[in-house]
Order: C-alpha cells, then sequence, then structure tokens
C-alpha cells in the first residue's frame, strides 16, 4: 500500500492530498471506485472553476450506478486530468494515485472535519453490507 | 444465506468478487467488466452459471404437456436441438423463458434461478394426473458457458466424440470433454458464438480449469455476472425480473417469434391472441450517446410526453454507447424516432437517444 498520510478522505468517499504549497489534488477512494465498478466517464468542471468544500463538483458514471462528486476542499481548478477522463478505467486502476481527477489551488485550510486513511477505513468498513 | 456453488472457493481465489443473485453467492467479476466482456467480444470469456435451474421431463405424454405448458412450438423440436420460449399464465403474463432439450423421448427445460421455486410450482399445477414426470434436476447439474470467437478453438481439442464445430447452433449433444461427460450445447446468452457445457459437479473444477488451461493461448478469461449483463443487453436478449415478468405477456415484450398461436390451445394462448390484436405496448430499444447512461425505472420521453420505461439500461462497451430497452405505449416510438430518457432527476437531465432495432449488436457472420 502506498503511503497515504498526506491523504484526508471525505464520508462522500473523495480524497484530497496536500503538500507543501498551496496546491491539492482530489480523487476518489479505492472503496468508492470498488463500489461503483467499472467507471464510464466523469463529468468534471473546467480549468479555472470554483470548488466549494462539501458542494457538487461533478459526477462519476460507472456501469452501475451515477455518483455525484463533492469537494473535500474549496479552491481554483489549476488542472484536470485528461488521463483519466479519456480512459476512466485509471480511476478503477489506480484511484488514489494516477487516476486523480482535480489539481487544484487551495483556498484558505483543508477542513478539520476530513478523516486520515486510518479513520477513513473503518468509515469504509462500516459502509459495507 | 445464498447457497454456494461447486466452485464457489475456486472464485473467491481467482480474485472475484462475490455476489448475491437469485439466491447464490455468484461471481460478479474477476478484473473488470470492461475487460471480460471486450474478452468475450474478441477472444473467449468463461462463465459459471451453475445457478440456472433444470428441470428433467420424462414420460410418454411429454411432449404433449410440454406444448401446452410453453408458447413455442415443441412439436418441431426435433431430438438434438434447443428451443428458446416462454411460459405464461393464463392472462399472458409470462413465469419464466426458458430453454428447452430435446433428447430422444426426454427432454430437459433450463429456467431462471430466481423463477426457480415459482416456476416448479407452475410446471407440477399444469402435470396431466400420468405419464408425465417431472424432475428437479438443478442440484446436481452444474452450467459452465464458455462464449466468444475463440470458444471453438479453444473447445474443439478437448472434445472426443467428434467435432464440435459441427453442432449447429441452438444444437446440442451428449460428448466428453476433458474426460467428463457432459452435454454440450451451442447456445449463450452474449451474443456470440459459445457452448453451454452442463456438468455433474464432481467434474466442474476439472472443466472450469481446463477450459482456462487450454484457452489461455487464445486469450480465454473468466467472466463474471456483470459481463453477461452488459453481454446480454447488447445482443438484446431479455431478462427475466426486468425486461419481462408476470405484468408482462410475450407479445408486449417483443418476444413474438416464440408464440406460435397456430399450434393449437395453450396456456394462455386465448389471451395471447387478444392482445396481439390490440397490442397496447411495444419494447423498444434506445440507443443513447457515449456519456448518457439510461438506467432501469427511467422514462422514455416523446415529445415532452412520457410514453415509456426503461427496464435495462446500461452502457454498451462494445457499441460504445448508453443502450437501453424497454416498454412504450404502442405506436408511441417506431423506429427512428427521436426520444429521451430521464437520465436524472437532480439537477435534472435528459439524454437524447434514438429507437433503434433489437439486437444493438450482432456479431459478424
Amino acid at each position: 500500500m502506498s503511503d497515504l498520510s498526506g491523504y484526508r478522505f471525505t464520508k462522500t468517499h473523495e480524497w484530497v492530498r496536500t503538500g507543501d504549497g498551496s496546491e491539492a489534488v482530489v480523487g476518489i477512494s479505492d472503496h468508492a471506485q470498488a463500489q461503483l465498478g467499472d467507471v464510464i466517464f466523469l463529468e468534471l468542471p473546467a480549468v479555472g472553476a470554483h470548488l466549494e468544500a462539501g458542494a457538487r463538483f461533478g459526477a462519476i458514471e460507472s456501469v452501475k450506478a451515477a455518483s455525484d462528486l463533492y469537494s473535500p476542499i474549496s479552491g481554483e481548478v489549476l488542472e484536470v486530468n485528461q488521463a483519466a477522463t479519456t480512459a476512466p478505467e485509471l480511476v478503477n486502476q489506480d484511484p488514489q494515485g494516477e487516476g486523480w481527477l482535480l489539481r487544484v489551488r487551495l483556498e484558505g485550510e483543508v477542513p478539520g472535519g476530513l478523516m486520515d486513511s486510518a479513520a477513513y477505513d473503518s468509515f469504509a468498513a462500516s459502509d459495507e453490507h | 444465506m445464498e447457497r454456494e456453488v461447486a466452485l464457489g472457493e475456486r472464485h473467491r481465489q481467482m480474485g472475484a468478487r462475490m455476489v448475491p443473485f437469485a439466491g447464490y453467492q455468484m461471481p460478479l467479476q474477476y478484473t473488470s467488466i470492461r475487460e471480460e466482456h471486450t474478452a468475450v467480444r474478441q477472444r473467449a470469456g468463461l462463465f459459471d452459471v451453475t445457478h440456472m435451474g433444470e428441470v428433467s421431463v420424462r414420460g410418454r405424454r411429454a411432449e404433449e404437456y410440454l406444448q401446452h405448458l410453453v408458447t413455442n412450438d415443441i412439436a418441431k423440436l426435433a431430438p438434438g436441438q434447443a428451443l428458446y420460449t416462454v411460459m405464461c399464465r393464463p392472462d399472458g403474463g409470462i413465469v419464466d423463458d426458458l430453454l428447452v432439450y430435446r433428447d430422444a423421448d426426454d427432454f430437459m427445460c433450463v429456467i431462471n434461478a430466481a423463477r426457480h421455486d415459482a416456476d416448479l410450482e407452475w410446471m407440477g399445477a399444469q402435470l396431466p394426473p400420468s405419464e408425465v414426470v417431472l424432475e428437479d434436476v438443478s442440484a446436481g447439474t452444474c452450467l459452465l458457458a464458455l462464449q466468444g470467437p475463440a470458444a471453438l478453438r479453444i473447445l474443439e481439442p478437448l472434445a472426443k466424440d467428434g467435432p464440435v464445430g459441427e453442432i449447429p447452433y441452438y444444437h446440442h449433444r451428449p460428448g466428453n470433454v476433458l474426460g467428463a461427460q457432459v452435454r454440450i450445447s451451442r447456445t449463450g446468452y452474449t451474443g456470440e458464438d459459445g457452448f453451454e457445457l452442463y456438468c455433474d459437479p464432481a467434474d466442474v473444477e476439472r472443466l472450469w480449469e481446463g477450459l482456462l488451461e487450454h484457452g489461455r493461448a487464445e486469450g480465454v478469461l473468466p467472466a463474471g455476472l456483470g459481463a453477461r449483463d452488459t453481454l446480454r443487453l447488447e445482443a438484446g436478449f431479455r431478462l427475466y425480473g426486468q425486461d419481462i415478468d408476470l405484468d408482462h405477456d410475450p407479445i408486449s415484450a417483443g418476444l413474438g417469434w416464440v408464440v406460435k398461436l397456430d399450434k393449437g390451445e395453450f396456456e394462455g394462448s386465448a389471451a395471447l391472441r387478444r392482445i396481439k390484436a390490440d397490442p397496447q405496448l411495444s419494447f423498444v430499444g434506445v440507443r443513447l450517446g457515449p456519456r448518457e447512461i439510461p438506467r432501469p425505472h427511467q422514462s422514455i420521453v416523446v415529445a415532452g410526453e412520457p410514453v415509456g420505461e426503461v427496464t435495462s439500461g446500461s452502457y454498451g462497451f462494445t457499441v460504445a454507447a448508453g443502450i437501453a430497452m424497454g416498454y412504450v405505449r404502442a405506436g408511441a416510438a417506431p423506429r427512428g424516432a427521436e426520444v429521451e430518457v430521464a437520465l436524472r432527476a437532480q439537477p435534472a437531465q435528459m439524454g437524447s437517444g434514438t429507437v433503434v432495432p433489437l439486437p444493438f449488436y450482432r456479431r459478424q457472420a
């Protein structure tokens, strides 16, 4: 398993990874991709769009269902992962790595209510049915 | 608690994601639906569909009994042939869809797992007092489906009693595959060439392993129910419980070709004759864009007015489009008509589609 120490997760199964600067990367969790099954396409905002923490920013459509995506953070979209939009199976194969969705310029702090990877794992486990 | 198929542990070892389906724990997918779907279209896939039910029908009046039970013409079914049909209630509602195999004088019906108990009850209630024996042989029968353009090349060298390539579509015969005694049937639920092998549970692991091993050079993959569903939808095959049920009759479901009203009276024939004369519903295929994925129960809309509902909808990996089947008011959405499908309510989103003939996908001959 890769190092997930820089990742914070939402209850709606997105993650945000921050580095040293004000940039953040957003994606969906491995648990989410497993539940969704084969991703068919991603509906993502354009570069320059503004994200609001907790607000819907797009949708992910799998062979099984369509699900809304909710932003873990507030900020401005700097880049959309073209590799993932052209080959959505990347989100299934490596959701917490190469299958990221957006690169974002963070506004303010990462919300304190997000879970670290250990807390998210137990949250996701209780979500299984 | 769901029942376990003979290969259940093997599926788990192979990394299958198991899901409850019709009372069984069945493999949904091993790697991904896309990969398994594509393997079947381009090479081959091997499915464990042991959950399907098998009922042996024997006795001097077996043909007469089946002729009255099902809508298709059993009298035209020769030994060695298989027939797709439905059986109906007196009001025309579909009890189940099934395959009927004829051996010399005996028959075997292959029924849906989810309908197993209801079918046996219905079939039992139609029995004449003597000279027909119904026997549920489901527990002693496993079923593997090898499907795809490479299926014949994989199976041929493994089968003893003569070339399986000489078994025509919708025919079957007993045979020996990898030392196991099986019924080899040239049928399937994917729209590809392929074979279904009915076998004893004691032989199923040997067949499963052997077919995967000998098929490796041809690129065979184990395939789960997820791919089976997207493949059958592209091929336009109805799924009981979604596309057809007790509330729908075979004429409305576009299965008029399995209803032989000229063969004499049978269960449902009077109602089906009335429905055929004055149909209220038609069954249509709708093709949408690659980013418009329809789902069951969504409305089919023509010129702003809801005219029907999707019964099966998904993404077709081979046709690279959202595809749906469903019922519409008779005449409301003829072939070529532009329709909309209500993909979601919040935020409201309509997909634009065209009514197309089924199937969505047809293999090159």
